[in-house]
C-alpha cells in the first residue's frame, strides 16, 4: 500500500466531517433552525417566554385579531376563545380571554401551542403573558378561563391588516405514552 | 501497454482469487467487491421493480383491484426506498470500485477492508427493511420521505426502518471515505487532478456530498427514533417541536442526494460520447467547475421541495432563484456533450445509445425541473404525477440508462468478451420505447391535478393511467433482456484490451478481462490513453 | 382473476375512449391568480421548447451528419472558451426573464388583505372540516357516500357508473362569487395539504401551525380538489369539493345552515 500515513491522515480529515456533519444535524440545525424562526416568523413562531415591552401606542392605526383554536386528536377538551376578534392598535397592551374545559374523567395536562399567520406578522405579536408558556392541568371536567396578555409591534409591516393568532390544545400524556412503550 | 500487467504477474502468481464463497464472504479486491455491488443492485432493481409492478397494476384503471390502500402505500414507500438507496446508489458504487481504480492506475482501493464491510452490510440493510414487509402492521408506509407525524403511525416496523437507513448511511460514508482515499492518495504518479477522468472527478465530488449529507439523514431519522421511544420532541409541536423542522433537515439531505445519484451518471456519459465521438471529450474542466457547481448549489436549494408548507415571501424567492440557477451548469454539461459530438465520427454501439437517450431524456427530466422551479407553478405541479414524471424522467433514462451505458460499456473488460450486440440493442430500445410510455402520459396526469401517492382516481384520469400501466410493464419486461445480455455475456468474441477504437483512459491498457491484479506498479501516462 | 382483470381492462379501454378524457394541460381555473399561474406555467413551458428545439436540433443534426459510416474524419478540437462563456451567458439572461414576472405574481399572491370571509380549514385522518369565522357555521366534510361502496377492493361496482367517482362529498364548502375569500389551514392528527387546482391553492394543513392562503373566485360553478400531502391509508378518499354560488344565493344558504344548526 501506497504511504498508509497519508491515508491515516486522510481517513482522520474525513471522519472529522462525518462526525461534523453528523453533528450539524442533529445539535446544530435545530436551534439554527429556531434562531431562524424566531427571527423570520417561519412557520408562524412566537415568543415562547414572556417578554417586557414598553408601551407605545399608535392611536392612527388598527389591527384585526382573529383567534383560531384548535384541538389535537387525542385532546379531550373543549377550547374556545371567548371573543373571536378584536381591534386593537399597535403599541397597546391587551388582555383576551380563552376558556377551556377537560371533558374527561381524569385529570389532564395540556399544552397551547401558539402559531401566527401571516408568518410575517409573527415576530411583530409579543405575548406579554400567555397560558401557553407552560402546561396547564386540568381536574376530571374542570373549566377555566385562560389569560393572554399581548401587544402588537408598532413596526408591524403596513402590508398586514389583520393577524391570526392560533392555538392548538395537546394532551401531553400522549407524550409521555410515546416514552413508555 | 501491457507491461505493467506482466510486471505484476510475475511476483503475484501465488495471489489469485480465492476458491468457493470465501472468495465472496471475505473478498477485498475491488473488482470481486465491485461485482457484488452490481449483482446486489441488479437484485434490487428487480425487487424495487416487482414492487413498481404491483402499484403500476393497481393503478392500471380505476377502483381497487388487487391491494388494499395501506398495502399500496408500502409498495410506494418501498420502491423509492428500494431504488434510491438499494438499487441506484450501490450500482455507482459497484461502477466507482470496478473502475476508479482501473481508471488512474492504482492496485486497488486505498481500504480493501473496509470496502469488504461496506458491501456486506447493504444486504444486512435490506434484509431488515424487507422483512418489515411481514411484521405486524406492514411495511412502512408514510413515504420515503417519512415525513412526522405520520412516519410515526407505522406499526412495529418503525425501529427497523430507522436501523436500516443508519446501515445504508454508514455503507455510503464507508463507501465514499475509501473512494475519495483512492482519488486523493492512488493516483499514477503524474495524473493531476485536472487531468482525471470524468467519471473519477465526479464520483470524487459525489463522495463529498455523500460525506456531508448521510450523517444529516442519520441524525434527522435518529430524531425520529428519540421522538417515538425516548420523549424528545424534535418534531412533535406539544413538545414544542416543529413537523416542518423535519422537511428543512431531510430536504438539506435529500437535494444533495439527488445530485448523488446523477454526477456520477454524468460521469459514465462523459466517458461514452467521447470514445463513440471518437474525439476528446468537450470542455473537460468546464465540467469539472460546472459538477462542482450543482454540488455547492444542491446545498442551497432544499425548501423547493416545500413551496407548500407556507414560507415567507422572501424565504421562496430565494430558493426559487437559487433553484433556477442550478440550470446553467446543468445546461454547460449538456452543451459540451453536444459539443463533443459535433464533427465527430460516431457509432452506435449499445452503451453509446444508452448514452444519447441519457442526454435527450435527462434534458426533458431538466426542463420539468426548470418548470417546477417557478414557485407559483410549484404549487400546482407539487405532489402530484407531474413532479412523478420529472422524478423519474432524471432517475430512470437519468441515473439507470447511465448505469446501463456503462454496464455495457465497461462489461468486455470484465467478462474478457463482447457481449451480444443484438440482444443490447434490443434491451435499449425496448427500455427506451417502453420509459417513454410509461412517464410521459405522467405528465399530463398531473397537470390534469391527479394527487401522487393513491391508490385509486377519479375516472378523468383513466386513459393516461393505463397507457402508463402497460407501459411500466412493458419496460419492466425489457429488463429482463439484460438478464440474457449478461447470462450470455461470456459466450461472445474474445474482447481485445481496448475493446472499442481507441477509447481514452488507463482502464484499456490492461487485458480483457481484467487481470485480479492490475496497476502494481503504476503505469505512465502518454498521448495514446487520451492524456495531454 | 387474471383473466377477468385482462377482460375487464380491455373492455374499460374501450368503455375509457368513450368517455374519454385525455387532458393534456393545467387548468386555467376561475381566479386571476389561478391565470397568472397558468400563464406563468405556458412561459416557462415555451422557453423550454425553444430550447429543446435549438439543443435537440443541434444534436440530432450532429447525429444524423457526424458518423463514421459517412466516412467523416473526426475533429480534434476540445475546447472553446467563447462557446462556453456564450452558452453560460444565455442561460442566465434567460432566467432572469422567467423570475421576474414570476416574483410579481408572489408577491400579489401573499396579499390577504381585506378579505369578506374566512374559513378555518382543519385536515383530520381523513376528512376536512371547515368553520366559517364570525359565524356558527361548521361541519366536516367526506367522502359522498356515492363513491363509498364503489371504492371498496373488487366491489364489483364499476367507478366509471359513479358522477364524480372520489371527487364528490357530503358537505361542499359553500362561497359567494366575487369575494375575496380566506382560508386558514390546520390539521388535527398528522400534516394534509388541501389543494384547489381551479384556484391554484395547494397549502399544507399541519398540526400545531396556521397557514394561510386566499382566493377570489370570479365564476360561478363547483370545483374539485383532493389533499395533496400523503397522510396516511385513505389519503386518496379524503377530497374536496367547494361550490361559487352568487352572493344572494350565498346569503340564503347561510341562513339555511343557520336554522339548521
Amino acid at each position: 500500500m501506497p504511504d498508509s500515513r497519508a491515508n491515516r491522515s486522510l481517513i482522520a480529515q474525513l471522519l472529522v466531517l462525518v462526525v461534523g456533519s453528523f453533528s450539524f444535524g442533529v445539535f446544530l440545525l435545530p436551534p439554527l433552525y429556531d434562531v431562524f424562526c424566531d427571527i423570520t416568523g417561519f412557520g408562524g413562531r412566537t415568543n415562547s417566554e414572556a417578554a417586557v415591552v414598553a408601551e407605545a401606542p399608535d392611536l392612527t392605526r388598527e389591527v384585526r385579531i382573529e383567534f383560531v383554536t384548535s384541538l389535537n386528536e387525542y385532546a379531550q377538551f373543549e377550547f374556545a376563545a371567548d371573543a373571536d376578534s378584536m381591534t386593537v392598535h399597535p403599541g397597546k397592551m391587551y388582555f383576551a380571554t380563552f376558556t377551556a374545559r377537560n371533558l374527561s374523567d381524569e385529570s389532564k395536562v395540556a399544552q397551547a401551542v401558539p402559531s401566527v399567520a401571516p408568518n410575517t406578522a409573527a415576530g411583530h405579536f409579543t405575548k406579554i403573558e400567555c397560558f401557553c408558556f407552560t402546561s396547564q392541568e386540568f381536574q376530571a371536567g374542570e373549566k377555566r378561563p385562560m389569560p393572554l396578555q399581548f401587544i402588537v409591534n408598532p413596526e408591524l409591516p403596513d402590508y398586514v391588516d389583520t393577524i391570526t393568532l392560533q392555538y392548538t390544545f395537546f394532551d401531553t400524556a400522549r407524550l409521555a405514552a410515546n416514552t413508555e412503550n | 501497454m501491457t507491461a505493467a500487467v506482466a510486471d505484476a504477474h510475475d511476483h503475484h502468481d501465488d495471489h489469485g482469487p480465492a476458491k468457493g464463497i470465501g472468495r465472496w464472504l471475505f473478498s477485498t479486491n475491488h473488482k470481486d467487491i465491485g461485482t457484488m455491488y452490481l449483482v446486489f443492485s441488479l437484485i434490487m432493481f428487480f425487487i424495487g421493480g416487482a414492487m413498481a409492478m404491483v402499484i403500476r397494476s393497481e393503478l392500471a384503471i380505476p377502483g381497487l383491484q388487487f391491494v388494499h390502500p395501506e398495502f399500496f402505500n408500502q409498495m410506494t414507500t418501498m420502491h423509492a426506498l428500494i431504488m434510491v438507496f438499494g438499487a441506484v446508489m450501490p450500482a455507482f458504487v459497484g461502477l466507482a470500485n470496478w473502475m476508479i481504480p482501473l481508471m488512474i492506475g492504482a492496485p486497488d482501493m486505498a481500504l480493501p477492508r473496509m470496502n469488504n464491510w461496506s458491501f456486506w452490510i447493504l444486504p444486512v440493510a435490506f434484509g431488515i427493511l424487507l422483512s418489515t414487509l411481514f411484521m405486524p402492521g406492514g411495511a412502512p408506509a408514510g413515504g420515503w420521505t417519512m415525513y412526522p407525524p405520520l412516519i410515526l403511525q407505522t406499526g412495529d416496523a418503525f425501529p427497523f426502518l430507522i436501523f436500516s437507513v443508519h446501515l445504508m448511511g454508514l455503507s455510503s460514508i464507508m463507501g465514499a471515505i475509501n473512494v475519495i482515499v483512492t482519488i486523493i492518495n492512488m493516483r499514477a504518479p503524474d495524473m493531476s487532478l485536472l487531468k482525471m477522468p470524468m467519471f473519477v472527478w465526479t464520483w470524487l465530488i459525489t463522495a463529498y456530498l455523500l460525506i456531508a449529507v448521510m450523517p444529516v439523514l442519520a441524525g434527522a431519522v435518529t430524531m425520529l427514533l428519540t421522538d417515538q421511544f425516548f420523549g424528545t420532541s424534535f418534531f412533535l409541536a406539544a413538545g414544542g417541536g416543529d413537523p416542518v423542522m423535519f422537511q428543512h433537515i431531510f430536504w438539506f439531505f435529500g437535494h444533495p442526494e439527488v445530485y448523488i445519484m446523477i454526477l456520477p451518471a454524468f460521469g459514465v456519459v462523459s466517458e461514452i460520447i467521447p470514445t463513440f465521438s471518437r474525439k476528446p471529450l468537450f470542455g473537460h474542466d468546464s465540467m469539472v467547475y460546472a459538477a462542482s457547481c450543482i454540488a455547492f448549489l444542491s446545498f442551497i436549494v432544499w425548501a423547493h421541495h416545500m413551496f407548500t408548507v407556507g414560507m415567507p415571501l422572501t424565504g421562496q424567492l430565494f430558493f426559487m432563484f437559487a433553484t433556477m440557477l442550478i440550470a446553467v451548469p446543468t445546461g454547460v454539461k449538456i452543451f459540451n456533450w453536444v459539443a463533443t459530438m459535433w464533427r465527430g465520427a460516431m457509432t452506435f454501439e449499445t452503451p453509446m445509445l444508452f448514452s444519447l437517450a441519457f442526454v435527450f431524456l435527462f434534458t426533458i427530466g431538466g426542463f420539468s425541473g426548470l418548470m417546477l422551479a417557478i414557485a407559483p407553478a410549484d404549487v400546482q405541479y407539487h405532489d402530484t404525477y407531474f413532479v412523478v414524471a420529472h422524478f423519474h424522467y432524471v432517475l430512470v433514462p437519468g441515473s439507470v440508462f447511465a448505469i446501463m451505458a456503462g454496464a455495457y460499456y465497461w462489461l468486455p473488460k470484465w467478462t474478457g468478451h463482447m457481449y451480444n450486440e443484438t440482444l443490447g440493442k434490443a434491451h435499449f430500445w425496448a427500455s427506451t420505447i417502453f420509459v417513454n410510455i410509461t412517464f410521459f402520459p405522467m405528465h399530463f396526469l398531473g397537470l390534469a391535478a391527479m394527487p401522487r401517492r393513491i391508490p385509486d382516481y377519479s375516472t378523468q384520469y383513466a386513459d393516461f393511467n393505463t397507457v402508463a400501466s402497460i407501459g411500466a410493464i412493458g419496460f419492466g419486461l425489457s429488463q429482463l433482456l439484460f438478464v440474457w445480455v449478461l447470462l450470455t455475456s461470456k459466450k461472445g468474441e474474445k474482447a481485445t484490451a481496448e475493446v472499442w477504437d481507441n477509447p481514452p483512459g488507463l482502464e484499456w491498457t490492461v487485458p480483457s478481462p481484467a487481470p485480479y491484479h492490475t496497476f502494481e506498479t503504476p503505469p505512465k501516462l502518454n498521448e495514446s490513453h487520451g492524456f495531454h | 382473476m387474471i383473466r377477468k382483470s385482462f377482460l375487464s381492462l380491455s373492455g374499460l379501454l374501450l368503455a375509457g375512449t368513450a368517455s374519454a378524457d385525455w387532458a393534456l394541460n393545467m387548468p386555467k381555473g376561475v381566479t386571476d391568480l389561478s391565470l397568472e399561474t397558468y400563464n406563468l406555467h405556458m412561459m416557462v413551458f415555451w422557453w423550454c421548447v425553444g430550447i429543446g428545439a435549438v439543443v435537440f436540433g443541434v444534436m440530432i443534426y450532429s447525429l444524423i451528419k457526424h458518423r463514421k459510416s459517412k466516412g467523416v474524419e473526426p475533429a480534434k478540437f476540445s475546447h472553446s472558451t467563447t462557446a462556453e462563456i456564450v452558452w453560460t451567458t444565455i442561460p442566465v439572461v434567460i432566467l432572469v426573464l422567467m423570475a421576474v414576472p414570476t416574483a410579481e405574481t408572489m408577491v400579489r399572491m401573499e396579499d390577504s388583505r381585506n378579505p369578506d370571509l374566512t374559513i378555518v380549514v382543519t385536515g383530520y385522518q381523513w376528512k376536512w372540516h371547515y368553520k366559517y369565522q364570525d359565524s356558527d357555521i361548521e361541519f366536516y366534510s367526506s367522502l359522498a357516500r356515492s363513491s363509498l361502496e364503489a371504492r371498496r377492493k373488487q366491489s364489483g361496482v364499476d367507478p366509471f357508473s359513479v358522477d364524480n367517482y372520489l371527487l364528490d362529498v357530503d358537505n361542499p364548502v359553500v362561497v359567494p362569487s366575487g369575494s375575496k375569500i380566506r382560508l386558514l389551514f390546520t390539521a388535527s392528527d398528522v400534516i394534509h395539504s388541501w389543494w384547489m387546482p381551479d384556484f391554484a391553492i395547494k397549502k399544507d394543513a399541519i398540526p400545531g401551525i396556521v397557514n394561510e392562503a386566499w382566493f377570489r373566485p370570479n365564476e360561478v360553478g363547483t370545483y374539485r380538489g383532493q389533499c395533496a400531502e400523503l397522510c396516511g391509508k385513505d389519503h386518496g378518499y379524503m377530497p374536496i369539493v367547494v361550490e361559487v354560488v352568487e352572493p344572494e344565493a350565498f346569503a340564503a344558504w347561510v341562513d339555511s345552515r343557520n336554522v339548521e344548526q
